[in-house]
């Protein structure tokens, strides 16, 4: 059982356009609701995405009033949770994770008028469901850089989530390029099945310790794993915002979800009635993927390596995903200075040659 | 690759951590339900037992105090329980999960100002030599002070429960309470206690997770912990160490399957993650048949209410 919190962040706005009402029955704000998967105070995926919103709110102030349902489990409930944001009178949805594709679509059908937004999905079935998703592997390349040249052992633990192609994408990209570093790099991937789990996520981080990780990378939400590191003393990576605090001496950088611009432009678009489905895929080079200060440990050289890393990829001369690339099997993929094509790492479903393990299915 | 990069030893010190905080909430569960008391809001104990233990350790520095306030806290959640079950009469399955629910935002709340920091280290109790000795010395040796106030809630409840005059009044009040009211014992008031107990337990394993397993406060931590507890109890058929038992089995799947995965082990991890679940689900379909339910040896009254009646 998950809490649902329905929270209007200004009620007290509410109040005021009521006692107004003469003023301007027109003026009443654009509502925009928000569907998390996980806690706001997750300090990851979800703590990202509330703060793009609050910067929405700031940005547009009382032309604009946005609430959200937290802890919404996909699945059925997520289309009940939509259908209710819609009948009190949103007019924007942003649902923010990738299993509410099938309810999100199914909603929309049924709420023409409201434009909704899907995080992360693939699923676009009605004329007002966009898409919209940040290019997250382009900052896995870079930590993948930093860990492949910082790891003692030559074993990087990686927590991963669930089997989807993001979080496959993550892990060949931050499998590749530490291997491009240091030829004799080992991925252990342990799959927790879940977003958000701090006790197993802390779990996983500690038997990946055992096996001998020094360096743990995580595609889960919470700040567990960083807590774990910081006692056992291996180097660690955040995951989504700034986790700094969580692990001061073994945090060495974050990959940060900046969301804000996004949702200003998108809400902007909806207030002038400009607004169209799209599919947009951002990153590094618009600033929606984004990275925290580096922490000192890491050598000078190497902040340069990667610091060189995320301009190249800034400026579009470099792409994470270039040939040559095998698949596990052996199989070629991408041939010498080929660039893989967005469908394929949408739908990606195996690893780089060089992984042990299997996806599992 | 090979199964000798798993270490039993470590395997097994860890799993005893992993399980100790449903086994903390199973066992305070176990005696509410005995009592024929079905209190559903075992989550929301448990977090709030959690936010308050790592506030109150936090502030005073000490991780006993905190796990002493945890207990508080979670007998405090719990007494609205009672109060809304034993006096007002309200219906057990609705308030217990009305529980959960605030129990889960109330500890948001709390918790606000406590996200990012790091609680003062519960240090593992010394036993001079004896934790150093090969194998038995880090398994049975090498825990904090809860791993063993867990071991010692179980062998104490068991014992409790079958050789006290107390314990066996409890039973009475759960399997029949009109007879128990009959006989002239007082129903609600054992009632209230055992509801009491099981939150302040509850409480305590919503605690260790906060500042010994995690450590460290995020909102809705316990991600589900308090659920498998209430499902431990039917699992364990109202038998304490079989409490203890399963608490190990799900606690030991759990850490198993994460260290079969780091070591490189192709397994079927999808099922083995989802077996605690199946399990649960598989007991209570097995529950809701009233023959099933004799057999597992269910407590007559449980999730009933009692109305003296004359």
């Amino acid at each position: 059982m998950k809490r649902r919190e329905l929270l209007a962040t200004s009620a007290a706005a509410l109040g005021l356009a009521a006692t107004a009402g003469s003023r301007a029955l027109a003026q009443s704000p654009l509502k925009v609701g928000f569907i998390y998967i996980g806690p706001p105070g997750d300090f990851g995926w979800t703590y990202a995405h509330d703060q793009g919103r609050l910067a929405a709110q700031e940005h547009f102030g009382s032309a604009v009033e946005t609430f959200y349902v937290d802890n919404v489990p996909e699945g059925p409930d997520a289309e009940r949770i939509m259908t209710q944001m819609a009948l009190s009178g949103a007019d924007m949805i942003f649902a923010t994770s990738f299993g509410y594709g099938p309810s999100l679509n199914a909603a929309a059908q049924r709420f023409p008028q409201i434009a909704f937004e899907h995080a992360a999905g693939y699923l676009q079935e009605a004329p007002n469901v966009s898409l919209y998703n940040a290019r997250f592997y382009e900052g896995r390349a870079v930590i993948g850089t930093i860990a492949g040249r910082m790891t003692q052992s030559n074993v990087i633990g990686y927590i991963a989530s669930f089997p989807i192609p993001e979080v496959v994408m993550g892990i060949n990209a931050a499998y590749i390029h530490a291997k491009k570093v240091n030829p004799d790099v080992d991925f252990r991937v342990v799959w927790v099945y879940s977003w958000f789990d701090p006790a197993q996520e802390a779990a996983a981080a500690e038997a990946l310790i055992e096996q001998g990780a020094d360096i743990i990378m995580q595609h889960t939400d919470s700040t567990a794993p960083l807590s774990v590191c910081q006692q056992r003393g291996a180097l660690a990576f955040g995951q989504a915002s700034d986790m700094t605090q969580f692990a001061p001496d073994v945090h060495l950088t974050a990959i940060l979800d900046n969301w804000g611009p996004y949702y200003i432009e998108r809400i902007q678009q909806k207030l002038d009635g400009a607004w169209a489905a799209e599919n947009v895929w951002l990153g590094i080079p618009e600033g929606e993927v984004a990275f925290a200060p580096f922490n000192e440990r890491i050598p000078a050289e190497v902040q340069a390596e990667a610091n060189a890393m995320i301009e190249a990829i800034r400026t579009r001369s470099y792409h994470p995903f270039t040939g040559p690339l095998n698949k596990q099997d052996g199989s070629a993929w991408l041939a010498e200075g080929e660039v893989a094509d967005d469908g394929t790492l949408l739908g990606m479903n195996f690893y780089v040659e060089g992984l042990t393990g299997e996806i599992p299915s | 690759m090979d199964f000798g990069s798993i270490n039993p030893v470590v395997l097994i010190a860890t799993l005893m951590v992993a399980a100790t905080p449903i086994l903390l909430a199973a066992i305070g569960e176990l005696v509410v339900e005995k009592a024929g008391v079905l209190n559903l809001g075992v989550e929301g104990m448990m977090i709030v037992g959690a936010v308050s233990g790592f506030a109150a350790s936090v502030t005073t520095g000490s991780p006993y105090l905190g796990m002493l306030a945890a207990i508080v806290a979670g007998a405090l959640v719990a007494l609205i329980f009672a109060v809304l079950t034993q006096i007002l009469m309200a219906n057990q399955v609705a308030s217990g999960l009305a529980l959960t629910l605030f129990g889960l935002g109330f500890s948001a709340l709390l918790g606000q100002s406590y996200v990012g920091i790091v609680p003062p280290r519960t240090e593992k109790l010394n036993f001079g030599f004896l934790s150093d000795l090969p194998v038995v010395g880090r398994i049975l040796f090498g825990h904090d002070i809860l791993v063993y106030v867990s071991l010692a809630v179980v062998a104490g409840t068991w014992w409790w429960l079958n050789n006290t005059r107390g314990g066996r009044v409890l039973r009475a009040v759960g399997e029949n309470h009109d007879s128990a009211h009959a006989l002239g014992y007082k129903v609600k008031r054992v009632r209230i206690l055992a509801i009491l107990f099981g939150g302040g337990c509850a409480g305590l394993g919503g605690a260790y997770l906060s500042l010994v397993r995690v450590p460290q406060w995020t909102e809705g931590m316990t991600a589900g912990a308090g659920w498998i507890a209430l499902a431990l109890v039917v699992f364990a058929s109202w038998r304490p160490w079989r409490v203890l038992l399963g608490a190990y089995l799900f606690g030991g799947i759990m850490v198993l399957q994460l260290n079969l995965q780091a070591a490189g082990f192709r397994i079927p991890v999808e099922y083995l993650a989802m077996s605690p679940y199946l399990i649960t689900i598989l007991v209570l379909v097995v529950m809701s048949s009233n023959r099933a339910r004799t057999s597992l040896s269910a407590p007559g009254s449980l999730g009933r209410s009692f109305h003296a009646a004359g």
